[in-house]
């Protein structure tokens, strides 16, 4: 049963990776292979299985020069730096110039490859998070970040994982590395997505952020891929003193979706805002891990997650904040609401409060609901149809969390394409007035 | 306009309707009122064609319709609004959002295009002038965080720009003060035009002093056990509801 895992690691000797890499892809490949593969006695994949992995076994790289994809898929209308990867591979011809901040891994010159020995890695526990291990394993070609001190970067940086179906299901890995020196200021977007067609495939995606004392990151990570898709992700944080990191994500469509969301606090002072959204539908599976550390002192976390889990779909969503011995006069707070909008749809939600200091200020709680039939009624008896009320209702949901994504260019791209989901198979249901 | 005959209807297995007959022309003003539990908020239900409200018998005809025969959203559309007792909020919806695609879908039933924003926009914000509610009202959630008048005066500006042929004020009067009761009330008498007409449902007499019946209709054990004129309000002031029970008895 354990197919993948075996492909995964011959997948990873069929790279042509720097040398400088070696040392972290030797150890993520060692983790890998040494690693129980995950069932469902597995705490963090109880609710999810990894089936469909094993049984599409993508044990191959997607073939290179995949063009035309832009008459089928949109992407954001941003003033940025785009990063356009099809399928795991960089499209320079989509790509916008690089300034000096960005480099590919491939790229990078021998101080640029200091930087990535140093951090790749360092801020994810490969050893708690399997699929960092695999990441590992995998790391060939990848972005590095790098905001030296006390620059604000010019333009938002916006990373495009298009993913186009092969013939036989292939694998693709996306590696992000950003390292914010004190007092840097950066917006990061990562966008996966796919077209409307049938898609095969897995991504594995992750992302690490270093933000130094006193530096700011606006950082969005949107998971659009489609139906047959199969993606893992992760983004993981570490924040020194004062640090802010504002935290937007969106998931919907694909038959499995796994993203972790893993931020230490290591530095008094620090400030983590998370604000998600899931959304699945039909037979889809979406699955958010959250875990927030709290290692020093006087640091802030203010995390809302809100789902809306329609038709067969379901959804798990496991938030956890850990307040460490150290970590005196902590804030946080984690909210995580549910709708559902159907009888075979399903919810798993656990937040987790694991509190070891005395002198701290926490909250947490998460409800089920469905949609109000007082509410709907009231709507239809003012000529509303039930299509659109339920349409309108549905967003009202969400919408007070899309309104804390403060890049304009996202809640545009978001809007109509949400209000099409939940008006989805009705003809009637008009253009809403937002705002 | 509006002709309801030997309606009975129930809610959750209790008859409460039994046998209510009104008969509505356009232009007039209908108070019905009662006491408490006597089917005064169930007629507003039934006839909007709330969940869980079942007419059981009888029949209701609304400009040649088989009313009961329609969904809720239809009889909004052919002319019919439910001025709320409990207006619902809810966060997430704009107020603005919820008039739009109000207005929208009446008027595409009429086959009219719909307004632009800009139009829209603006005869928002002239409506609510006349209700006394800051233009800011129209961003917020519908009726979220409103006080108990800004929610009914929002139920009127609601009814001014839907411009409905029938209106039912369920209960509008309750918990409002003086201030607040002349406005809808004021609000209600400028739609007053010779041919729209209103079902009033209330408990209290006060109202009738604002907006002034052509009839008074009482309610009692689900069946209007006595009409009158206006003065029959100020009677019911006067004496309680007592008495018609124990003449109806």
């Amino acid at each position: 049963m354990t197919d993948f895992k075996q492909s995964a690691l011959q997948l990873a000797a069929q790279q042509d990776s720097p040398d400088w890499l070696a040392e972290v892809r030797q150890l993520g490949a060692s983790r890998w292979a040494a690693a129980k593969w995950p069932g469902r006695k597995t705490e963090a994949w109880k609710y999810t299985s990894l089936a469909p992995l094993q049984t599409d076994n993508p044990a191959r790289w997607a073939s290179p020069a995949e063009t035309g994809w832009q008459n089928e898929i949109e992407t954001l209308h941003l003033d940025c730096t785009r990063l356009v990867f099809v399928n795991g591979r960089f499209s320079p011809e989509d790509s916008s110039p690089l300034p000096d901040e960005i480099v590919l891994f491939a790229d990078a010159d021998a101080p640029q490859q200091d930087l990535i020995r140093q951090h790749l890695g360092s801020v994810v526990d490969s050893e708690r998070h399997l699929f960092a291990a695999l990441s590992n394993a995998w790391a060939a070609d990848g972005v590095l970040l790098h905001v030296p001190r006390n620059v604000r970067l010019a333009k938002p940086v916006y990373v495009v994982n298009v993913s186009i179906p092969q013939e036989q299901p292939a694998a693709s890995n996306q590696r992000l590395l950003v390292v914010l020196e004190e007092g840097g200021q950066a917006e990061l977007i990562e966008h996966y997505v796919s077209g409307n067609r049938q898609q095969n495939g897995f991504v594995n995606s992750l992302t690490e952020v270093v933000v130094g004392a006193n530096a700011h990151v606006q950082h969005y990570r949107l998971n659009l891929e489609q139906e047959d898709l199969l993606h893992v992700g992760g983004v993981h944080v570490t924040l020194q003193r004062d640090a802010r990191f504002h935290g937007f994500t969106l998931a919907q469509g694909s038959r499995l979706k796994r993203i972790d969301y893993h931020v230490y606090h290591r530095g008094q002072g620090a400030h983590l805002d998370l604000n998600g959204i899931y959304l699945p539908r039909n037979r889809q599976l979406i699955d958010y891990h959250t875990t927030v550390e709290h290692c020093v002192p006087c640091c802030t976390t203010n995390e809302v997650f809100r789902g809306i889990v329609g038709d067969s779909s379901r959804a798990v969503f496991n938030g956890r904040i850990h307040i460490h011995p150290q970590a005196q006069k902590t804030l946080a707070e984690l909210s995580n609401r549910n709708l559902l909008t159907s009888r075979t749809a399903e919810i798993d939600t656990k937040p987790e409060l694991e509190i070891y200091a005395d002198d701290v200020r926490c909250a947490h709680g998460a409800t089920i609901s469905q949609l109000d039939e007082t509410s709907l009624f009231y709507l239809m008896s003012r000529g509303v149809s039930r299509a659109e009320a339920v349409t309108m209702l549905s967003f009202g949901f969400i919408n007070e969390v899309i309104n804390q994504a403060p890049e304009a260019a996202i809640r545009d791209y978001l809007r109509p394409r949400l209000t099409a989901l939940f008006g989805e198979g009705n003809e009637n249901v008009g253009q809403l007035a937002y705002e | 306009m509006l002709t309801i005959n030997g309606l009975c209807a129930k809610v959750e297995e209790k008859d409460i309707l039994k046998g209510l007959s009104l008969d509505i022309k356009p232009g007039e003003v209908h108070a019905i009122m009662g006491p408490n539990g006597s089917g005064k908020s169930t007629l507003g239900n039934v006839l909007s064609g709330r969940p869980g409200y079942e007419a059981t018998a009888g029949s209701v005809t609304f400009n040649g319709h088989d009313l009961l025969d329609l969904d809720t959203e239809e009889r909004a559309r052919e002319g019919l609004f439910l001025a709320f007792q409990y207006p619902v909020e809810i966060p997430g919806v704009s107020n603005m959002e919820f008039l739009k695609a109000s207005v929208d879908a009446k008027r595409k039933h009429q086959g009219l295009p719909e307004l632009s924003s800009v139009d829209f926009m603006k005869l928002a914000r002239e409506t609510s002038k006349r209700v006394n509610l800051d233009a800011s009202f129209l961003k917020r959630g519908v009726n979220e965080g409103f006080s108990g008048g800004e929610k009914k005066r929002n139920e009127i500006m609601q009814m001014m720009l839907l411009e409905p042929r029938l209106c039912i004020l369920d209960e509008t009067d309750s918990g409002l003060d003086i201030d607040a009761l002349q406005v809808v009330a004021d609000g209600v008498n400028a739609m007053r035009d010779g041919q729209r007409s209103f079902i009033v449902v209330t408990h209290y007499q006060r109202l009738l002093d604002y907006i002034v019946p052509d009839y008074v209709h009482v309610l009692a054990g689900g069946r209007i056990v006595k009409s009158g004129d206006k003065s029959l309000a100020l009677e019911l002031e006067a004496k309680g509801y007592g008495w018609i029970e124990n003449e109806v008895a």
